[in-house]
């Protein structure tokens, strides 16, 4: 007889770090905040999921979900409009929790995981691969499910290496593997000298000093069994906080590995990490990793002309999306679909979001403009680098 | 299966060779040929139709359907994906009666008489899939119905000295079409058709089924279904359109038609939110415009990458433009790439195709005295021009004679 095949369902946590770029999620969930000039950020789970054979996928929300919904549809884009299996929209569907999963709006991952334990059990497949909506990238997950198999992994925790200064560090969660793999300690916003200790830097007072670091990429693949009992467990000792209560506080106990994710990532955590990521992309190889051709990342489709130059358009360093009408300077930018750049107006390192039109002669440097932004003449807006201005979607100024 | 009655099924005429595009279409029908920097030309009559509210359409094929057929899928780009309906391929097909391809476009019709008439339709829409143009086809229903006409056909006004190029409507005062030449020698009106008829289905079925049944008569259209409906007495109604609308037969004219979407004169507003224009597309990222790059005066689509210098030109999804490289008033389809210090003018490009470094296409016509000898160059699709070589003005180049 043939043995089963091996196959993982997935799971989205749509809303998670919405604190962090709280200017982007005022009105959606981290998951539908536009990036990359077309896309949103959970095109980049999602596609992963899709591309690893993934074909049941639950999306987890728990509140200001309508963009996420209108922009996710049936799943037709990411080919998940299936007969079998497909997208499951999972938004809270209780009153707020007057008790442990009730149904409502969640306190953690856990409680979450307990309110939508009908989505998890009904899945026909024999694992789940969990992740949120911060991180940008390409990731194969069945390279990392054939890894969790072979070494007989409670939890799988997929984590990137990278040089991390105080500033960089201080919201993330760093994962301290052994030499098997074993992740032995876990630290949740660490502070830099305790790092200095067990990341076994070089110890620094400086703040732009860096030290190695595993950054954990939120992204955890487990056997559905374990996952139903952990969560099951879980809600009997009234714990909601997967990285706390699991992942940190049960790692000695629990066979977590971590997997190494070496190809291109960024992970966004606050406002200027979302300007730095989307910057990141101007990279020729950093494009090329992320936007694999053989991997796409798919996205809902708007059915734009393509972008439009004028005669005085002046464009470098720079990602233009379909249906731009360009006639000014454009210079490290991003600019999403349907942005409209009048004559002599000059922007510079900014990400403009659709839809935008941005009058005659504007200056702006360092501005994220959110959807549906007027810029007027003659308007000036200058931020930062480490301060980009950001103006609201709709505003008109 | 049952099917629900439709007012109005459209029909595409979607077998054309365009064998005047050469090497543009030795792979592909002419209706799949590659526009705008995104677009097929049958976006434009697909497009019509959904925009009209036309949501049952057959699109028949005949010539090297395969890129066609697989285009069009299952409509869903168009949102012709439909439980009622919908987008359906027609290729020719063999019955007991040993029917098999396509003679004409009447012919075409007939044999797919049974199609039409699943949805029991009290009209049909007949459309070219190869024409440019943005046309609302419930407002010429709408003009059909009031008039009462058996069939109404969508007229241009067209420059005097190109009406002998056209079929040729002469009209009364009151848009009723009282002669009809196709081609004429000397021209009695300058309003040419279009290429869109809108039939009462019961009428044009009699005439199909006439004209199937008369051995001697040509199977098309223009032939005989409507200097046939003519000498009937039937009433044949001009519908006047007086916005964009191109054929583009030859090279020539489909070079001018992208460069007419870079003419803020021209109207054909492919920007506008309340008219799309819809397309099969990969999904690409945005495009990036590199440290020396120059654009100016151009339409570039997802998933180029450009470092050259592009002026009056049209770049379709995925086209790579090096660094030193320089495009001029040219079109590049989909994958190709120019590489560093070589230069395209005047051409079109075609899907796939590699201009290697310091190689020369096309040139521009200021710079040549004897104007016959100049034309717009065009490079295949998958064809690789070797570095530093020169494909001069007029020449076309293909796979076989790359």
């Amino acid at each position: 007889m043939a043995s089963k095949r091996v196959s993982a369902a997935g799971i989205i946590f749509a809303n998670m770090h919405d604190s962090t770029i709280t200017d982007l999620t005022k009105i959606r969930t981290t998951g539908s905040v536009p990036f990359g000039g077309r896309y949103r950020l959970i095109d980049f789970p999602l596609s992963n999921m899709v591309n690893s054979g993934i074909s049941s996928v639950g999306v987890i929300t728990k509140s200001n979900y309508q963009s996420l919904l209108d922009h996710l549809g049936s799943g037709d884009e990411w080919d998940l409009s299936r007969k079998t299996g497909g997208l499951f929209l999972l938004p809270p569907y209780g009153r707020a929790a007057d008790s442990y999963a009730a149904g409502g709006l969640y306190r953690g991952r856990l409680e979450a995981l307990a309110n939508v334990i009908r989505f998890i059990e009904r899945v026909s497949d024999d694992y789940v691969v969990m992740c949120d909506c911060d991180v940008v990238a390409n990731v194969d997950f069945k390279k990392i499910l054939k890894a969790h198999i072979q070494k007989g992994a409670d939890i799988t925790a997929v984590y990137g290496r990278g040089s991390y200064t105080h500033d960089t560090l201080k919201t993330k969660t760093v994962l301290n593997v052994n030499q098997d793999g074993l992740v032995y300690d876990v630290l949740i916003r660490p502070r830099f000298e305790k790092l200095n200790k067990l990341g076994g830097g070089e110890a620094s007072g400086d703040e732009h000093s860096c030290v190695e670091a595993n950054v954990s990429l939120n992204m955890f693949v487990m056997s559905k069994e374990f996952l139903l009992n952990m969560v099951k467990e879980s809600a009997s000792r009234n714990l909601y906080n997967f990285e706390i209560d699991v992942i940190q506080h049960r790692c000695k106990e629990l066979k977590i590995i971590g997997y190494q994710y070496d190809g291109v990532y960024s992970q966004i955590d606050s406002i200027m990490s979302y300007h730095k990521a989307n910057m990141a992309l101007m990279d020729f190889a950093k494009r090329a990793d992320v936007f694999n051709s053989e991997r796409p990342i798919y996205t809902k489709i708007r059915d734009e002309a393509p972008a439009k130059y004028g005669l005085e358009a002046c464009v470098t360093n720079s990602l233009i999306a379909d249906g731009c009408i360009i006639e000014g300077s454009v210079e490290n930018c991003v600019l999403f679909r349907g942005v409209k750049v009048g004559k002599h107006a000059v922007v510079r390192n900014s990400i403009i979001m659709q839809d935008a039109e941005i009058g005659e002669k504007c200056e702006m440097n360092y501005v994220i403009a959110d959807k549906d932004v007027t810029l007027g003449s003659y308007r000036t807006l200058e931020g930062t680098e480490n301060y980009p201005v950001f103006v609201d979607k709709g505003a008109k100024v | 299966m049952r099917h629900v009655k439709k007012e109005c099924v459209a029909m595409i005429l979607a077998g054309g060779q365009g064998a005047r595009l050469y090497a543009l279409t030795q792979e592909m029908a002419k209706p799949a040929v590659p526009y705008g920097g995104k677009y097929r030309l049958i976006d434009f009559p697909l497009s019509n139709c959904v925009n009209s509210g036309i949501d049952t359409v057959g699109v028949l094929t005949q010539y090297l359907p395969l890129v066609l057929n697989e285009y069009i899928g299952n409509g869903h780009p168009w949102g012709l994906d439909r439980v009622h309906g919908g987008v359906h391929v027609l290729a020719p097909y063999e019955s007991s009666g040993g029917k098999s391809w396509y003679s004409g476009t009447a012919n075409a019709i007939y044999q797919n008489i049974n199609f039409v008439d699943r949805y029991n339709p009290e009209y049909v829409a007949i459309l070219a899939g190869d024409h440019i143009y943005k046309m609302n086809y419930a407002k010429m229903l709408d003009h059909h119905k009031a008039t009462e006409a058996d069939v109404t056909i969508a007229v241009l006004e067209v420059p005097w000295e190109e009406a002998s190029r056209f079929g040729i409507m002469a009209t009364d005062e009151n848009g009723v079409i009282n002669e009809f030449a196709e081609k004429p020698a000397e021209p009695k009106s300058n309003l040419a058709s279009m290429g869109v008829y809108i039939y009462s289905w019961q009428t044009l079925k009699k005439y199909l089924i006439a004209n199937e049944n008369d051995v001697t008569a040509k199977k098309d259209f223009g032939g005989n279904i409507i200097p046939d409906m003519l000498k009937d007495g039937c009433k044949m109604v001009a519908y006047n359109f007086d916005a964009y609308w191109k054929d583009v037969g030859t090279i020539d004219s489909l070079w001018e038609a992208n460069m007419d979407l870079l003419n803020p004169k021209i109207p054909l507003d492919l920007y506008d939110p309340n008219w799309r224009v819809y397309s099969r597309t990969d999904v690409m990222q945005p495009h990036y415009c590199g440290d020396n790059c120059t654009i100016e005066n151009s339409m570039i689509s997802e998933g180029c990458n450009i470092d050259g210098q592009v002026d009056s030109s049209i770049l379709f999804a995925g086209v790579t433009i090096e660094k030193g490289a320089a495009v001029n008033y040219s079109i590049v389809m989909p994958g190709a790439t120019v590489k560093a210090g070589a230069v395209v003018q005047y051409s079109i490009v075609g899907e796939n195709s590699v201009i290697e470094e310091n190689a020369t296409v096309g040139g521009d016509p200021a710079t040549i005295a004897d104007k016959d000898s100049w034309g717009v160059a065009v490079v295949g699709h998958g064809v690789d021009i070797k570095a530093d070589t020169n494909v001069p003005p007029k020449a076309m180049i293909d796979k076989q004679r790359a």
